[in-house]
């Protein structure tokens, strides 16, 4: 199993740890992993993206110009990266802020309410990881013990009182994740 | 109800934009200084009417862009060195108004050398001094100029004296240099500040005009991003924190001097 | 066991320093390897192990401080990015005139000049051929990942120490601000008074008591002295580029065409590799690990059987001059690169191999 995914959005929503996350949970299944963000100071108040590969095989390139996953949270980044969905592969998007939907008919394309339901569970800061917890109910390539081992590895040990919302937040993500369907 | 076009006329005039400030929107972040001190030089080349005739050089640091904002010609030097572009550049065009425009780590860390030999040759440039106590580009290390006990990205327990030395007066030991002809330390926190900052600029440039040696003019300035503050906190803790270290006014005026002055370190 | 950890690159590089018995780190911010300061900052390894850490005014003095702990026989390393890198090659020069050794990690970005924070590989000529003036050589490692970044800093060291020469960690922003996985090796204790003056007690400045004088020097104003002091150097060259050669293979055994890639590229052209075997293209790749020493007696052999070469590389060409030095027309050698911090796609080289030699070799 091999999985190349995108993560894109602005600075400060939490790309670059949730891609983290990802990594550490796979790192937690004895997998292979790398994590590969876009740095730069473009990145202070602008688009964040970051690429995480899981595989059960050593990973070669850690930069990608196509994705099995792409996970897109503003529309520059849709902008760039719907193009760059494989063929039959999966786009999720949160359409806050998303002016030119998706149109391709190639791929699977799912949208979450991120922006909306953490403002509904009254902490901003749980957006990325609703956003997780779509992904993971489309694509469940990690098992959620590991999950939860990934968030202990790679939240700093202050910020572990925060894990059970957090895991509350991967859980609406999961429920509230669905297919979008093209007009 | 008037008409806004009523309105609109050159006598109701109170506010425009220099014309030496393009339309560029600045990359700088919310509460930055650089902004509004581009706006000060780009008011003093229109005011002294030398736009054309005036080379800035950039420096590395936040302030690299500066050439996207005013609108003359610049040069853009490597980490440190402005001072030796502009030297060589003032040499070879002295009818021509030349500047730099430095941050802290630019002048008083890596260009401590060349700031101080272009001074101590009396060049006749405008050094404009951003000093935020931050390397703000390259995302928040500390500065030679960072105030003791400061948690910076690569202090991050606080300035330790015992390592780190002291917060250095870049500014007061230019100042006692006989090239110095006019140094000054100001801020743009506030209205009044910006007002005091402004005449400091021009002065500068009139200075030059006269070819009685460098003029400096430092900036006490904020960095909300590198300091981890608000814009508003940040203008607080430069008031509490960084003006008792570095404290604001002029240290340096030989535009108009006195007697004792011309003998001591006479005009060249 | 050691332990395993998910790291970037340029932490890991600081840990690898602490772990391996540095004694010294000296350094001036720069991106994008401002972590490896920053990390060792935070960590406070004068706490654990004595390693002293400062933050340099410059790159220049850097250099100089690294000068004068290598002096003294000390492990010392500093770290930087391309336009840093060019204000030590002075520094440079005179530490490679004085025989000392220490190590220097380039994390490279693109230039020329101020350039751009993006990776680049555009700094080779500068690590591979001296970099400062006069006739000298570094050894010159390029890590392809998170663990070879670990594991070069010990291994620089150790290479440094025996030929006495300084040893370049030539990375680039992809390696360095990537995360992988990583095992830490154990702690090791930095050398003691005692062995270092055993070790390096015929040259280091560690204090003429019971000893003659040491001068560590690069001038040797006589002529005579200066070459025979280059001819030394270039014998110990000479040893290094038979002794410590190091390259890695990736399904050579059978291939018709050979990537020759170093560092992220090479990461790139391994995928590119696997895509043109899904297309039943006998492709391989050797990476350089040591990018000088070159491996050129490698290439050679691989030449006599390969019915093309292609270098890919983030810059001009730079190794690709010492890939066709190395075949010298066994075989026909191609160059396929991007710059200024772009980096190539698996797909966009397997696009050019298929276009400037697979293309050409069939239509003959
Ligand atoms: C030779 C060299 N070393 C390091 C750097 C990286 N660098 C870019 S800006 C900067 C510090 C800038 O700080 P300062 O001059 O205080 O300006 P600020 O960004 O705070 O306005 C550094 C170290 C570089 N570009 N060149
Ligand atoms: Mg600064």
């Amino acid at each position: 199993m091999t999985e190349e995914i995108i993560i894109a959005g602005f600075g400060g929503q939490g790309v670059l740890s949730m891609g983290k996350i990802l990594a550490y949970s796979g790192v937690m299944q004895n997998q292979e992993v790398s994590w590969m963000p876009a740095y730069g100071p473009e990145m202070r108040g602008g688009t964040a993206n970051v690429t995480v590969i899981l595989s059960d095989e050593k990973v070669s390139s850690p930069i990608l110009h196509e994705y099995d996953t792409a996970i897109v949270l503003n529309q520059q980044s849709m902008n760039k990266f719907e193009k760059a969905v494989k063929p039959g592969g999966i786009l999720l998007f949160d359409p806050n802020g998303i002016t030119t939907p998706p149109t391709r008919t190639d791929i699977n394309i799912y949208k979450i309410e991120g922006t909306a339901e953490a403002a509904n569970m009254g902490n901003p800061k749980t957006f990325n990881m609703i956003i997780l917890g779509a992904y993971l109910k489309l694509k469940p390539i990690i098992k959620m013990e590991n999950v939860e081992k990934g968030l202990q590895n790679s939240l700093p040990e202050r910020h572990h009182k925060l894990i059970p919302l957090n895991l509350k937040a991967i859980d609406m993500g999961m429920e509230k994740v669905e297919k979008f369907s093209l007009q | 109800m008037s008409n806004i076009n009523d309105i609109i006329k050159p006598e109701n005039l109170v506010y425009k934009k220099a014309d030496a400030l393009s339309d560029n929107i600045m990359h700088y972040c919310p509460g930055c200084s650089h902004g509004t001190v581009h706006k000060l030089i780009a008011e003093t080349l229109d005011e002294l009417g030398i736009q054309d005739k005036t080379i800035g050089v950039s420096p590395v640091g936040c302030g690299v862009f500066a050439y996207n904002y005013i609108n003359c010609d610049w040069q853009q030097a490597a980490h440190g060195r402005a001072p030796a572009l502009a030297t060589g550049t003032k040499r070879l065009m002295p009818d021509h108004y030349v500047f730099t425009y430095q941050g802290d780590g630019d002048l008083a860390s890596i260009g401590t050398s060349e700031i101080m030999h272009a001074v101590n040759r009396g060049e006749n440039i405008t050094v404009i001094f951003i000093n935020n106590g931050i390397y703000g580009m390259t995302g928040g290390q500390m500065a030679p100029t960072t105030l003791v006990g400061m948690e910076t990205s690569s202090s991050p327990y606080g300035r330790d004296i015992s390592i780190h030395g002291y917060p250095i007066k870049i500014t007061e030991i230019l100042a006692q240099l006989p090239g110095a002809a006019y140094v000054t330390r100001q801020s743009v926190h506030n209205a009044t500040a910006v007002r005091k900052a402004k005449k400091a600029v021009k002065k500068a440039f009139e200075v030059q005009g006269k070819a009685i040696g460098t003029s400096i003019v430092e900036i006490v300035s904020t960095c909300s991003s590198g300091w981890k503050m608000t814009p508003t906190g940040a203008n607080e803790w430069m008031t509490e924190n960084m003006f008792p270290n570095y404290p604001l006014g002029d240290i340096v005026d030989k535009s108009k001097p006195k007697q004792e002055d011309l003998e001591q370190f006479p005009l060249k | 066991m050691g332990e395993l950890k998910l790291m970037k690159g340029n932490e890991v590089i600081a840990e690898a320093a602490i772990r391996c018995g540095c004694d010294g780190y000296f350094g001036y911010p720069i991106t994008p390897q401002s972590e490896i300061m920053e990390y060792l900052a935070l960590r406070e390894p004068w706490k654990e192990t004595g390693m002293v850490f400062l933050q340099a005014e410059s790159e220049v003095a850097a250099i100089n401080m690294i000068y004068g702990g290598a002096s003294c026989g000390k492990r010392v390393m500093t770290t930087s990015s391309s336009p840093g890198m060019s204000l030590m090659m002075e520094g440079l020069s005179y530490i490679a005139g004085a025989e000392l050794p220490c190590v220097i990690v380039n994390i490279v970005r693109g230039g020329p000049g101020l350039g751009t924070i993006q990776p680049s590989q555009a700094d080779y000529n500068q690590a591979t051929k001296g970099g400062g003036h006069g006739d000298y050589q570094s050894i010159v490692l390029a890590p392809a990942t998170v663990q070879e970044m670990y594991d070069f800093v010990e291994l620089s060291f150790d290479l440094a120490f025996k030929y006495r020469i300084p040893a370049i960690i030539l990375s680039d922003g992809v390696i360095g601000q990537m995360m992988e996985k990583v095992t830490l090796g154990e702690f090791k204790p930095r050398w003691t008074a005692e062995q270092i003056e055993q070790m390096s007690g015929s040259w280091a400045t560690t204090g003429m008591k019971g000893r003659k004088m040491n001068v560590t020097t690069s001038l040797r104003l006589q002529s005579e002295d200066l070459e025979k002091h280059n001819n030394n150097l270039q014998a110990k060259y000479r040893t290094i580029e038979k002794e410590e050669v190091r390259f890695d293979e990736y399904m050579t055994d059978d291939a018709e065409y050979i990537l020759v890639a170093y560092g992220s590229s090479a990461r790139i052209c391994h995928k590119t590799v696997e895509l043109a075997r899904e297309k039943g293209l006998k492709v391989g790749l050797l990476r350089p690990i040591t990018v000088w020493p070159y491996p050129t007696k490698r290439l050679q052999e691989l030449a006599q059987k390969a019915k093309g070469m292609m270098a890919v590389e983030m810059s001009a060409g730079q190794m690709f001059i010492d890939l066709k030095l190395a075949v010298n027309g066994k075989t026909p050698v191609e160059y396929y690169g991007r710059m200024g911090g772009m980096v190539p796609s698996p797909s966009e080289v397997l696009g050019a191999l298929e276009k400037q030699l697979i293309g050409g070799a069939n239509n003959e």
